[in-house]
């Protein structure tokens, strides 16, 4: 059976020159970074250039490079580190509430701590508006976490916009670029933010390898102790293979950043156009897609080019996820739970979406090895699917009488 | 990335139809798995997933329970290893509203409901059964113990309890329409438990010695006192506790509010009596708990109400059958006479103890499920 894989925000395949880079750190430069000897110090040259090199494409300092296990530590490490380090000065957090759960149940947890956490509200679009954060944002706010680009519906945020405001009022700002690294330009310098998450297993790396960009002058407590890697503010053996591979994937990504967003962009465009010409009913969450015949890159980039996010009146997104996943396509929709059961998704709730509608939606997501034929197999098998749930659909039946 | 699996075209062509097969992590169902896919039926494994800890409270038990992690991930891997698709349905919204929600207001109501037979009904037979035909199944199948056939004279599909009394899940099954049941396969309903437990180990089925659980699912600790208390305070609804009386109407005790007990209850009343009293009825008019002796609890006549005819149409003349009131009850004979469109009398031929409003009254003849419903009324 063919196999399409349309579940890129899920993870990636590693690149093969992520894995060739990647595989003398497991052999024969295995030797622990923090050792005296010849096999440590081979060790600690291959780390220390993949953090200056790192450090170069965010346009930060090797020293602002903390590495650690991926997002959702990088983001428990900028979120949970910087506000307990500022607990005596500032109790207020601010978040948005279309964040990943790494950043919702961090948030969370500091409100159990005694912080006073405020979610700002988004458009029906996805995006956080610079007044609905100016009327959250105080002087007691120690900082504001809103993430780059959404997982999910593929909203991008105007990052300079929001920091201007948390930085007036003394608030540090931190953003997940989990999904926007890669995708669109990513520079701490223009975005002018403190903290930043980022993550291998997105941009073709690795799984459990990432790094959080922290500006020099931030404090962060530790989440864990027990040495004094990553300047003790990430305790461990440092994982070289997967920083290794880290920024290798870094390294790729960026040097395909505008010939990628036009290539999706193209694709989600027809995608989109096929999928609207013979399924009624349909609708995109998150803004509309840029012209498909664009030739350089936006200067103000509203989505990411590879989230198709899709609401299917009248069929479950459970039942459409197992029927094309027998087809041999993977996609996905909300944020799969531990057991791999499908929840509503809290992001479309967020931007407005009905619950019935967020229970029949879909996240098709492409990536690098995304095909035009790909993008035609599936444009013809999904109206098939539609169809069939929806003729077994009693209320939409009624809808539509 | 072209990697053939069991659900390519080619096998399509020689299946006996696609199944998907409900897996609760229990031997039953693993061994329905193989069975039917020994059979040559193209086979999906499913996992409702009906509740979480969040939600229902209560401790964890060691036996491996349906909804936990540990049982998913016996599903899981026991498709892995036939190589056969497997999927976690989340049901939790429905199985709260139809099962969980039923099952509190039932007990407000001074009776005591059968949590299974609903969800049977209302999510297996139901939601599931959608799933399993939106996923393009022919059938879909349990671990259940009991038969199902079709006759040819009437075209009916008939519901056969299981030859071992002691494993009959039968009276759980009533509900289930001719659609479902045409729909259903049940491929360990005929087998004996060691039949059953030996083609487990043949097959090297983690859980092929997991006792069986009998208990509600979702009343993890098996405390329903607790559920019930938990449950309405996070709502924010009291119980109100009232008088416990004889039945000449004297007080003679308090209690904690009427949900807390059921019909033929000795223990936990706190009365110390000239006899030994046990609750005969559950007054909610009044508040009242109504306490009697041992023989003040048998009674002949009962109305059954939300009526499910499988194997006959609606009865207009009285007829005779074998009637069971609770699932450990042995089936008693009696007379039903119809008396309205979803309503029946039922007279036994001698009483019976503790005839319990809420609880199913399920009718057999023949060794076949005639149909069933709930006691609305006993008296």
């Amino acid at each position: 059976m063919k196999q399409i894989y349309f579940d890129n925000n899920a993870t990636t395949q590693v690149a093969p020159e992520v894995l060739e880079a990647m595989l003398p750190y497991f052999s024969p430069q295995y030797g622990n970074a923090s050792s005296m000897h010849s096999f440590g110090r081979d060790a600690k040259v291959g780390l220390e250039n993949a953090r200056e090199s790192c450090a170069e494409i965010l346009s930060a300092e090797p020293s602002e490079i903390v590495f650690c296990s991926g997002g959702t530590e990088a983001d428990n490490i900028c979120l949970k580190g910087a506000a307990r380090a500022l607990k005596h000065k500032r109790r207020r957090i601010v978040i948005s509430a279309i964040e990943h759960s790494a950043i919702l149940q961090s948030a969370e947890s500091l409100a159990q701590e005694g912080f006073d956490v405020q979610i700002a509200p988004v458009t029906s679009e996805g995006f956080v508006t610079t007044e609905t954060l100016a009327n959250l944002v105080d002087e007691d706010t120690a900082i504001v976490s809103i993430m780059q680009a959404n997982n999910e519906i593929g909203t991008i945020q105007d990052i300079p916009a929001l920091v201007e405001i948390a930085h007036a009022k003394g608030a540090l700002f931190h953003t997940d670029a989990v999904q926007a690294f890669g995708k669109i330009p990513v520079s701490v310098e223009e975005l002018g933010v403190d903290l930043l998450s980022l993550s291998a297993h997105k941009i073709y790396g690795p799984k459990g390898t990432g790094l959080a960009f922290v500006r020099s002058g931030v404090k962060i407590e530790s989440l864990v102790q027990g040495g004094s890697h990553e300047k003790s503010r990430r305790p461990g053996t440092e994982n070289v293979p997967g920083i290794i591979g880290l920024t290798k994937a870094m390294e790729v990504s960026v040097t395909m950043i505008e010939e990628e967003y036009l290539r999706l962009n193209r694709l989600s465009q027809r995608f989109l156009t096929s999928v609207r010409a013979n399924i009624a009913d349909v609708i995109l969450n998150g803004p509309e897609f840029p012209e498909s015949e664009i030739s350089n890159l936006p200067d103000s980039l509203l989505r990411t080019p590879q989230t198709v996010n899709l609401s299917f009146a009248g069929a479950e997104g459970e039942a459409i996820i197992l029927s094309l996943d027998l087809e041999g396509i993977a996609v996905s929709s909300g944020s799969a739970c531990s057991a791999g059961a499908v929840d509503p998704s809290p992001v479309l709730l967020a931007i407005g979406q009905t619950p019935e509608l967020a229970k029949s939606s879909i996240r098709f997501s492409m990536g690098r090895h995304t095909t035009q034929d790909e993008i035609e197999y599936v444009g013809n098998v999904l109206p098939k699917i539609i169809e069939r749930l929806r003729s077994m659909s009693p209320a939409y039946a009624a809808s539509k009488r | 990335m072209n990697k053939n699996n069991s659900t390519d075209s080619e096998n399509n062509l020689k299946s006996k139809g696609r199944v998907l097969v409900a897996l609760s992590g229990g031997v039953d169902s693993s061994v329905a798995l193989y069975l039917l896919q020994e059979q040559g039926y193209e086979v999906i494994g499913a996992h409702m997933k009906l509740w979480d800890f969040s939600e229902v409270g209560g401790e964890m038990k060691k036996d491996g329970r349906c909804c936990t992690l540990e049982s998913i991930d016996d599903c899981r891997s026991l498709c892995a290893k036939i190589g056969v698709p497997f999927y976690v349905l989340n049901f939790v919204d429905r199985f709260r509203e139809e099962v969980i929600e039923n099952f509190v207001s039932e007990y407000r109501a001074g009776r005591t409901p059968n949590p299974c037979v609903v969800c049977n009904t209302r999510m297996k037979w139901e939601s599931f059964l959608k799933r399993a035909r939106e996923l393009g199944c022919d059938y879909m199948a349990t671990g259940h113990y009991a038969t199902i056939k079709r006759y040819e004279e009437t075209g009916r599909y008939y519901l056969i309890p299981g030859e071992d009394v002691t494993r009959d899940q039968s009276y759980a099954l009533w509900g289930l329409s001719q659609d479902a049941l045409a729909h259903t396969l049940l491929p360990v309903g005929e087998m004996e438990k060691s039949e059953v437990r030996r083609q487990a180990h043949a097959h090297d089925v983690r859980t092929a010695d997991k006792p069986e659980s009998r208990e509600i699912c979702f009343i993890t600790d098996n405390n329903y006192h607790r559920f019930l208390r938990e449950w309405e305070q996070k709502r924010g609804r009291d119980f109100e506790g009232g008088d416990i009386v004889n039945e000449e109407g004297e007080k003679i005790g308090q209690h904690k509010g009427v949900s807390f007990y059921t019909l033929g209850q000795r223990k936990g009343l706190g009365i110390y009596y000239r006899q030994p009293v046990y609750v005969k009825k559950i007054d909610t008019a009044n508040n009242q708990i109504v306490v009697s002796g041992a023989d003040g609890l048998h009674e002949c006549d009962l109305d059954v109400s939300e009526i499910n005819w499988m194997a006959i149409d609606r009865p207009t003349e009285p007829f005779k059958a074998s009637v069971k009131i609770r699932y450990l009850h042995k089936a008693a004979e009696a007379t039903i006479t119809p008396v309205d469109e979803n309503t029946v009398r039922v007279t036994f031929a001698s009483k019976q103890r503790a005839v319990t409003p809420g609880q199913s009254a399920v009718f057999y003849r023949d060794k076949v499920v005639l149909g069933g419903g709930v006691i609305s009324k006993v008296g």
